[in-house]
Order: structure tokens, then C-alpha cells, then sequence
């Protein structure tokens, strides 16, 4: 193997074995190496998630193995999307998903969990963090021109923010081709209705399905 | 049908799981993280009231490092023992290490409808109505929660009609864990000094309580911990509950987990004694683990067990009582699994002297309430209660003289001896003990039909002690009052 399938094939391993604190360094060695920033992530780094991604479906993989690979991965594009956007090129991803837990909720715990399924399956995740402002959620969607907003509602007393965001992204001209998800214990399907989502999800095994469908994938 | 006076557990049997030097090195865990880490407490009331004992603060992280001397002060301050008042001053619960007491469970969201089976969104009409099942029954000692949220009503005061809600149907102590912000705190107060007769009689008598969720790992929230300074500033006793998920916010490792589960309830203990030295408080928790496959809260599980059983041993070599997240399985339907989980909870909480635990009538961890599932969670509590007495051994229990009566191959059945003590054997009220024929005539009626027709019955005859007229129209009012104030 040359030195460069090498370097791809110890991305793969530390993205598979969710080596965080390697990936910075090794994607760094790479572009050392004159690897382009391109083949890293499409030889290198996506294998990997596909790969622990595969493994979690197949019962082999526990949640904790999957969400370090989402975060070894996400270490190394730290590294590799300024230069990708630089560069003007792109990955192929099967979309932008920005995802949060709406205001006055700091439930995260499934957020992330959603998140990193997400990755994992191949979306791109923006993670606004926990107790996003509506009006978070709309500048980061007209900043960011994602494909999917998720948002998380834990509480009764929150969902609200889920219809209130809708709305606003709606007033501020920027619903439309954008799809909207929602999710968390109270959210149902009749719930998502009502606010006018495009869906909703029970758990994050269904949310990536759901995800996929709403971009088409 | 009669008021009962309820019945706490008094505690023989008891199990241990860690050595006096565990309990140290948990200890010491928590200082040393305490001190060098720092808590969140994103409040500045709080951090000025931390930072004027000598805990050095972070304003822009909003991080609270408190010192060992600090901590050691705080917990010599706090109360090892105390009482809970209630409305009905028979049914006060005395935290005395000795006596271990069940609430409700609380917070769902969704009800199983008494009268129809279906399963929809929770009202203000469930609270009182399962309020009042509660109060009809002798297990239940307080009301925890609300069990359910009032969603019929308007969000920015729903905890306060959540709270009238609780106070009309049941004359037991209520301890809720809604009053998150320091504006709800104020007018929840003076609802229950209404309740009680005035500030001062509520002070003597607290008949209410407050329990915080806290932000684990190592934090708080901004409007827990103001809304409980508000509390302990009128005597109403706090605590607040961590709740680690081992995996998520919490270690893998049960003994990292309750590292965790200690700074997260002693945290709090520091600033409510730094600011009210030897106001009532509490410890609270319900640690958990994540389920691997899905990250889920699983509502029971082994590790729920032995964290239930490991932190009551951690309160009480602090002589901090300790509210523990008891029950509330992770079954959907009132089944073989619900039993399972809520059985051996409660055993862990009991056979370690757990002072509070909350509680009974929950399903799909703590999200959807079934009234059956009050009814028959009591009566695993009365066989715990049954099992924790222990036996007694003395001349009369051994009953030496009674055998030799006997003599060989006789029987007890209508001996002095046996109509004298017979009372003291356990008598079910739904587990089903029919013969065969009897339960298959009755079309295979089991303790989910009997539970059923028991949580009917009294919700149609039982009647609470009243609320005086004039006192449910003050509540109105205040709640009226906060319609108007609090913005949304
Ligand atoms: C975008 O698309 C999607 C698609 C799918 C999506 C999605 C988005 N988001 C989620 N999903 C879905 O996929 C995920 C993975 O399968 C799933 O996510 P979940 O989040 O459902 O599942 C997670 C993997 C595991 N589940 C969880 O993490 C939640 C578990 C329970 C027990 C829970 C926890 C752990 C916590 N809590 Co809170 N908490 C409860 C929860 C009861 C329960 N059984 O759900 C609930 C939700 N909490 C409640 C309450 C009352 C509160 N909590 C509070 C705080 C907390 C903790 C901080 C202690 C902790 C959260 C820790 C954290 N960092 O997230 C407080 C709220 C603070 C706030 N402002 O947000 C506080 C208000 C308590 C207080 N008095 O302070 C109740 C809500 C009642 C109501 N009326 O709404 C509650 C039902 C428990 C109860 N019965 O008391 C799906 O829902």
C-alpha cells in the first residue's frame, strides 16, 4: 500500500474506533503528506462512519462507539472544511441538517444522539447547542441555508417554541425548500401537523429515515 | 369513605453496600472536584451569596469552586432532622432516619383515562383527581410533582394552577418540582400560606416542599436555585435532584456515577446553608444508565438498583435525608415489567432507609400516569412495608409454650395464640388470590381490575378534607394576579 492509502486507512481505523484525540493529527499528517483535503474526507474519514454506522444497525456497535466516530469525524472536518470551502469544493453528503433544542429546553441528551445518527448516516450536522433562541435558529438558517432544521422539545411547556420558530422561519421568507423535523417525549405526529413540520420523529433511528426521505435520499 | 392516617415504613431490615472508607473516598471525590472544578450556577444572586463565603467565582462561566472548608460548614449547618407539615397535621412526616415514606411520582405528560383506557394529554382535572385518590390512600404519605402537567392551562402560571390543583384534592404535604423561577416561587409561597393560615404557621408547618431537577453533570439551573432561596427564605425545606445517566451525563462507572449524583444534590446544600444556615434541605436523586442501543432513559434496570441503594448509604453518612427517585418503571402498560422494576426499586430504597421516595403511579419513566398504577404501586409498598418490619423474636413470637400445646401433627387453626396474632399476616387488596374457577367466572378479574374499580370507586365517593371557600378564592386570585404579571 502507498504511503497515502495508509495514512486514508489509519483515518478510516481512528474514525471506526472513534480515536478522538488522534484525528486532528492524523488529518493534519495527511495534508502533510500532500493528500487533498477532498480524498481525505471521501477515502479516508467517510468509510469510517459508514463502517461504525453499519455496525451500530447490525447490533455490534453500542450508541457510545457511534457518537465517538461522529465526533472523531467531526474533529477532523474541523481541519478540512476551511480548506474544502477555500477550495470551493464540496463532499457529497446527503445534506445539512441544523439541529438544536428549542428555547427554555436544555434537555440535549437525545438532540445528540440525533445528531450523531445523522452523521453517521451521512448528513452534515450543524449543532446549535441546547436552548436555541428562535431567532437563533432563523439567522443560522439564512447564514447557513441548511436542508433540514431539526429541533428537539423535551418539556409540555417548550414544544411551543417548535410552532413559534415555524413561523418565523416562514415570516422571514425562508420556509420554503427548507424541511423542517421536530422531535422529543411529547412531540407526536399530530403535533408536527398542527405546527405545520414536515415531520416528526420517535426515536433517532427513525429521524435518519425520516431525514433521508425529506431530502429525497 | 374514611380518611386514613397514613402509614410510613418503619425500618428493621437493612442491607449495606459500601465500607466506611467507600464512603470516605466518595466524599472526598466530591470536595476535590468541587474545589477545583467548580459547579455552574448561572445565577448571580447565587454566585454573590457563594463568592461572599469564600467560593471562588467565575462571572462569565457562571462557575462556583467551593472550597472544602466551605462544604464541611455547610453540611454541619444543615438540619439531620426535621419535619414535613402538611394541611392535615395528623399526616406530618417526621425525617428521622428511621421512617421511610412514599409519594406519587410526578410530571407526566400524558394520562390513561380512568373511564375510557385511552391514553391522552394530561389536565389540571388529573391532578386533582389523582391528588385525591392519593389522599384516599394510607401508603401515600405526600404529593410529589405535580403527577401530571396541567396542559388545559395557560403555560406561564400552569405550576401555580398545578398547585391549586394539588392543595384541593389532597390535605398531605405537597412537594412539586415545577417552581422553576424565582417570580413562580413568590406567588407559590403565598398560595401556600393561604393553604396553611398565614407566613408564620406555614414557617411552623411547612406543608410544602421543593425539589429542583439539577443539570448534570456539575450544574444547576439559574431559576431552580432562586426560585429555592425564595423557598428557604420562608422555611419551606429544598432539595435537589441529580439524575446522571451513566454514558450520557454521567460516568459509565456506577461509583463515578454517584460522584457525580453527590456533588449535584451537595452543591446546592453549600449555597441554601450558606444563605439560610440550618434550613431544612434534602438530598434528591435518580441516577441512572443509558441504554446502549438507544441512549433511552430506561426507567429500572440493576444499575438503578444499586445507585438507589449506593447513594442513600452516601446520605446518610452525611445524616441528610434523601428523596429517592423511586418506582416510576420504564413499562408502558401496567405489566410483568412494571412489577419487576418497581418492585426491586423499592426494595432498594427501603432495605437502605431511604427517607422519601418518589413514587408510585407512573409509566414510560415518569411520562404517562395510570391510576391502576397508583393503586397497585401501594400495594407493593405494603408488602415491602410488611417485609422491612423484619420478625421479632421474643417469648411470645417464638411461642414455645403454644408448640408444646400442639404437640405433634396437631394444628394452630383455632388456638388463642393464632386469633391473638393472626391480624399481623398481610392481607392483599388486588394481588389475586381467588381459587381458579371463581377468578376464570369473574371474567378473569385480576389486581388490574380490582385496582381499576378501587381508583373509580373513590374517585366517585371520596371526598378530601375542603379547602375553606374563601381560601380557594384567594388562590384564584393570586393565580389571577400572576396571569396579569408574569410575562409570557
Ligand atoms: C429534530 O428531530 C428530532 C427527531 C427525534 C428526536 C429529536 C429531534 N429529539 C429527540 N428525539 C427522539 O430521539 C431521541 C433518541 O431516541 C429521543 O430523545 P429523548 O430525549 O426523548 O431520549 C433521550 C435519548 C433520553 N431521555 C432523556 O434524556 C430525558 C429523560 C428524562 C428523565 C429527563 C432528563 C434526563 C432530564 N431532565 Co427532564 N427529563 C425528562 C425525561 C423523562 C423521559 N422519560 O423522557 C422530562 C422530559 N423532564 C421533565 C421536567 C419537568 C424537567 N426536566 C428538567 C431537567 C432535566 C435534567 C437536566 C435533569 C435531565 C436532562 C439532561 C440533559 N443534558 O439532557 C427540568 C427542565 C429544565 C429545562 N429548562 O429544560 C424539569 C422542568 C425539572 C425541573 N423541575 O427542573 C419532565 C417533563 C414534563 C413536562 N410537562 O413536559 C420529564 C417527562 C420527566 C418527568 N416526568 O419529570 C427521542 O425523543
Amino acid at each position: 500500500m502507498s504511503d497515502k492509502g495508509a495514512l486514508l486507512e489509519k483515518l478510516k481505523g481512528i474514525v471506526i474506533d472513534g480515536i478522538i484525540e488522534d484525528s486532528e493529527g492524523a488529518t493534519k499528517e495527511a495534508l502533510g503528506q500532500g493528500v487533498e483535503p477532498l480524498e481525505i474526507v471521501e477515502k479516508g474519514l467517510v468509510p469510517g462512519i459508514e463502517e461504525a454506522g453499519a455496525r451500530f444497525s447490525r447490533g455490534d456497535y453500542f450508541l457510545p462507539e457511534l457518537v465517538a466516530s461522529a465526533e472523531a469525524m467531526q474533529t477532523a472536518m474541523a481541519v478540512l472544511d476551511p480548506l474544502l470551502r477555500a477550495k470551493q469544493e464540496a463532499r457529497k453528503t446527503l445534506g445539512h441538517v441544523l439541529l438544536g433544542t428549542v428555547e427554555g429546553d436544555i434537555h440535549s441528551i437525545g438532540k445528540n444522539i440525533v445528531g450523531a445518527l445523522l452523521q453517521a448516516a451521512g448528513f452534515v450536522v450543524t449543532d446549535l447547542g441546547a436552548n436555541v433562541a428562535v431567532g437563533t435558529f432563523v439567522a443560522k438558517a439564512r447564514e447557513l441555508r441548511p436542508n433540514i432544521i431539526g429541533m428537539s422539545a423535551l418539556l409540555t411547556t417548550t414544544m411551543v417554541k417548535q410552532q413559534q420558530t415555524i413561523e418565523a422561519l416562514a415570516k422571514e421568507g425562508l420556509r420554503s425548500g427548507l424541511k423542517v423535523m421536530v422531535g422529543g417525549a411529547p412531540v407526536t405526529g399530530d403535533w408536527a401537523k398542527k405546527i405545520g413540520a414536515d415531520d416528526f420523529a420517535e426515536d433517532a433511528v427513525a429521524a435518519v429515515a425520516v431525514a433521508k426521505r425529506l431530502v429525497g435520499a | 369513605m374514611a380518611h386514613q392516617k397514613i402509614v410510613p415504613i418503619e425500618l428493621k431490615l437493612q442491607t449495606r453496600l459500601f465500607s466506611p472508607d467507600d464512603l470516605k473516598r466518595f466524599h472526598l471525590a466530591a470536595l476535590e472536584i468541587m474545589e477545583e472544578v467548580g459547579v455552574s450556577m448561572p445565577s448571580h444572586k447565587a454566585l454573590d451569596i457563594l463568592a461572599g463565603a469564600g467560593a471562588t467565582v467565575d462571572r462569565q462561566k457562571m462557575v462556583a469552586k467551593l472550597p472544602r472548608s466551605l462544604v464541611e460548614k455547610a453540611l454541619k449547618a444543615a438540619p439531620k432532622r426535621y419535619t414535613l407539615g402538611a394541611r392535615d397535621p395528623g399526616n406530618s412526616l417526621d425525617l428521622d432516619g428511621k421512617h421511610s415514606y412514599l409519594s406519587t411520582d410526578g410530571c407526566g405528560i400524558e394520562t390513561y383515562d380512568l373511564w375510557t383506557g385511552e391514553r391522552r394529554l394530561s389536565t389540571k382535572q388529573d391532578i386533582e383527581d389523582s391528588a385525591r385518590l392519593a389522599d384516599s390512600l394510607p401508603q401515600i404519605a405526600f404529593y410529589w410533582g405535580p403527577m401530571v402537567s396541567a396542559q388545559d392551562v395557560p403555560a406561564k402560571t400552569r405550576p401555580l394552577h398545578e398547585l391549586q390543583a394539588a392543595f384541593t384534592g389532597t390535605a398531605k404535604h405537597v412537594q412539586p418540582e415545577t417552581i422553576i423561577t424565582e417570580e413562580i416561587a413568590k406567588y407559590a409561597v403565598d398560595m401556600a400560606a393561604v393553604v396553611a393560615g398565614g407566613y408564620e404557621e406555614l414557617r411552623r408547618r411547612p406543608l410544602l416542599s421543593v425539589m429542583q431537577c439539577a443539570m448534570d453533570p456539575l450544574g444547576q439551573d439559574g431559576g431552580s436555585l432562586e426560585a429555592s432561596l425564595v423557598a428557604a427564605e420562608h422555611g419551606l425545606p429544598t432539595g435537589f435532584m441529580p439524575m446522571p445517566m451513566s454514558c450520557a451525563t454521567g460516568p459509565a462507572t456506577l461509583a463515578g456515577n454517584l460522584v457525580v449524583t453527590t456533588i449535584d444534590a451537595l452543591a446546592p446544600l453549600v449555597l441554601m446553608q450558606t444563605a439560610y444556615p440550618g434550613s431544612p434541605f434534602f438530598f434528591a436523586a435518580a441516577p441512572t444508565a443509558i441504554d446502549l442501543r438507544l441512549g433511552s432513559y430506561t426507567g429500572g434496570g440493576p444499575e438503578d438498583y444499586l445507585l438507589a441503594a449506593g447513594f442513600q448509604e452516601i446520605c446518610a453518612y452525611y445524616g441528610i435525608p434523601l428523596s429517592m427517585g423511586t418506582m416510576a418503571t420504564g413499562a408502558k402498560v401496567p405489566d410483568w415489567q412494571a412489577a419487576v422494576d418497581n418492585v426491586f426499586s423499592t426494595l432498594a430504597s427501603v432495605l437502605t432507609t431511604v427517607a422519601m421516595m418518589t413514587g408510585a403511579g407512573m409509566l414510560n419513566g415518569s411520562k404517562i400516569m395510570s391510576f391502576q398504577q397508583i393503586v397497585m404501586d401501594c400495594e407493593i409498598y405494603e408488602i415491602a412495608r410488611r417485609f422491612a418490619a423484619g420478625i421479632e423474636v421474643n417469648d411470645e413470637t417464638l411461642a414455645v409454650k403454644v408448640i408444646k400445646e400442639v404437640g405433634i401433627g396437631g394444628n394452630y387453626l383455632a388456638h388463642k395464640h393464632t386469633r391473638a396474632h393472626m391480624r399481623e399476616i398481610w392481607r392483599p387488596t388486588v394481588v389475586d388470590r381467588s381459587p381458579l374457577q371463581v377468578w376464570e367466572d369473574s371474567g378473569r378479574a385480576g389486581a388490574f381490575e380490582k385496582a381499576t374499580e378501587i381508583a373509580r370507586r373513590t374517585l366517585k365517593d371520596y371526598q378530601t378534607e375542603p379547602l375553606a371557600p374563601e381560601v380557594q378564592r384567594e388562590l384564584d386570585e393570586i393565580i389571577r394576579k400572576a396571569e396579569k404579571t408574569i410575562r409570557d
